[in-house]
């Protein structure tokens, strides 16, 4: 498969654009493999990649029920950051940073990083005490954090309403300059081109129905295209981890399901050139390189599978949008979507092996995953190709809630409506 | 999404609070049993099709209720009192975590 490059853009353009050739394969599934990987979103492939490229293993399948970048990969909003509180968070994510800012050279694709920076807006002293506290414990650990005055926000973002008279006067913010958004659909190919090209097969259209086993041990899975037997099987479905844990026969996990929906806006002229947080309610923005603003708030807060939102929800979402930006009244909602997010009790992610011999689990991303992709898949596959964690996502396995390790970043307790 | 309230009847979703997953049982605020307390605390059972959860009528009469909804149609089959002697319609196995 050619490199990418400015010659052959050049090269296919000349020949518009007819000789492309598909960026992986399609291949039938072998009867066995040395690891599956279920789930063809963001961290399945990028678990495969690293598991190529980092360990040298490629007798490798990723098994996707749907086509690739069908489940959260391809629904969220694409914010990307790592301004978070407690130390474990601070690293895991802080090193997926890292990862981002190499990922197009590394993949040889252009996931369109773009470093624009994120703002969390504070509308309280008490916040923005809290918010200081935040950006040392950060910089505490390497990370980029800067305090913002409303004088300084309000240049960056001349919309933005910081009158004294705002329904929420902005009395500061929290910028992390580094952080920014990246293409979601660009993040899932470029990974698939990468693992497909070491080897891996990706085999779309493929849904895991059950487990196969040797007593306790997983040896295998049953599949909408047949028996597939593996020496280890690693499961990486996000919000789908439930189901899927019931296959094998694992009743309860500290895991529930909540729909988080997105909004797109029409195309506008640039309005907003960086990522922006509602600090009194919870909203965020950005605006996509196509021009439409690209937003959401809260999940709908009650188990949901169901891959679309509801009403309330929506009202809540644009009221927000209003009391920060009053000028988008009249611009049009093009779109919205929802996402089925697995919810943690803590709101932290788990990266673990087990919980039965032969399985690995990847699950837990809340709705905040997409910045993990790189980190999550590279812990992933370091804890699959060497049967332990990496120093970096050691804290984060499914035992924690037993030994009361919990990583509560928000201190909301075990209330996954609420993370 | 409605939710019909034994007391004040069918009213929109925005005047109730959800409440979590009904399945669970709390232990006897005596008991040390960790095993018991953990999954009480930790452990759901999130099933892709009809769920007992507790909800609050907190924007009306401010009673508990139990509601049977389905996860992947939001449809909802059973709404009672949740204080009394209705249980939860399943009760999830005693020995459920694993
Ligand atoms: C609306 C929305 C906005 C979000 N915004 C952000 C954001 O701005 N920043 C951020 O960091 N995160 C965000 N997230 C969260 C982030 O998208 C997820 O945490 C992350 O994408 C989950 O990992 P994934 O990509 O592997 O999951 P997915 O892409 O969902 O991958 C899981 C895959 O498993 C497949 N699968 C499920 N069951 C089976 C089966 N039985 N057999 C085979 N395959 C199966 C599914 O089809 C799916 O493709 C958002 C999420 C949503 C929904
Ligand atoms: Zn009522």
């Amino acid at each position: 498969m050619a490199e990418y490059s400015a010659l052959s853009l050049l090269a296919n353009a000349l020949k518009g654009n007819k000789d492309w050739k598909p960026a992986w394969r399609k291949p039938d599934p072998k009867a066995s493999y040395d690891v599956i990987i279920i789930g063809g979103g963001g961290h399945g492939l990028s678990t495969a990649y690293y598991l190529a490229k980092e360990h040298g293993i490629t007798n490798v399948a990723v098994l996707e029920k749907g086509w690739l970048g069908s489940g959260n990969v391809g629904r969220n909003t694409t914010a990307v950051r790592s301004n978070y509180l407690l130390p474990a968070n601070t690293r895991f994510y802080e090193h997926s940073m890292k990862l981002w800012e190499n990922l197009s050279h590394d993949l040889n694709y252009n996931v369109m990083f773009s470093q624009r920076g994120c703002l969390n807006l504070a509308h309280t002293p008490a916040q923005f005490d809290d918010y200081a506290r935040r950006g040392n414990a950060m910089r505490h650990l390497g990370v980029d954090a800067e305090l913002m005055t409303p004088a300084q926000i309000k240049r960056l973002i001349p919309a933005l309403d910081i009158s004294s008279d705002a329904r929420f006067p902005v009395v500061g913010g929290l910028m992390q300059r580094r952080a920014g958004t990246a293409r979601h659909d660009a993040v899932a190919w470029g990974y698939a081109r990468g693992a497909d090209r070491r080897g891996v097969d990706i085999i779309e259209n493929c849904e895991v129905t059950g487990f196969l086993r040797d007593g306790d041990r997983i040896t295998g899975v049953t599949t909408s295209r047949g028996d597939i037997r593996a020496k280890k099987v690693a499961v990486a479905v996000a919000g789908s981890t439930g189901r899927v844990m019931q296959l094998a026969g694992i009743e309860t996990m500290p895991i529930e399901s909540h729909v988080l929906q997105a909004f797109v806006t029409e195309s506008l002229k640039p309005f907003i050139d960086t990522v922006v947080t509602f600090g009194m309610g919870h909203f965020y923005m950005s605006q996509s390189d196509k021009g439409g603003l690209v937003y959401g708030g809260d999940i709908d807060g009650y188990n949901s599978y169901a891959q679309r939102g509801n009403l309330p929800i929506v009202d809540e979402v644009m009221s927000e949008m209003l009391a920060l930006f009053p000028g988008l009244a009249r611009v049009r909602m093009l779109r919205s979507w929802g996402g089925v997010c697995d919810m943690s009790m803590d709101g932290s992610p788990i990266i673990t092996t087990g919980p039965l011999p032969g399985m690995y689990l990847n699950c837990g991303w809340c709705y905040g995953g997409f910045k993990a992709t790189p980190a999550s898949g590279w812990c992933f596959a370091w804890t699959i190709a060497k049967d332990e964690p990496h120093d970096l996502n050691a804290p984060f396995t499914l035992d924690r809630f037993h030994r009361g390790l919990v990583i509560d970043d928000k201190g909301q307790g075990a209330n996954p409506r609420l993370h | 999404m409605l939710i019909t309230c034994p007391y004040c009847g069918p009213r929109d979703v925005i005047e109730f609070t959800y409440q979590g997953d009904g399945n669970r049982e709390r232990p006897d605020p005596a008991s040390q049993n960790f095993e018991a307390w953990n999954a009480y605390v930790y452990d759901r059972l999130n099933p892709a099709g009809d769920h007992n959860e507790i909800w609050q009528h907190s924007g009306g009469c401010r009673a508990h209720l139990r509601v049977v909804r389905n996860t992947l149609t939001h449809e909802i089959s059973s709404v009672a009192f949740a204080r009394g002697d209705h249980g939860p319609v399943a009760r999830r196995k005693a020995e459920g975590r694993s």
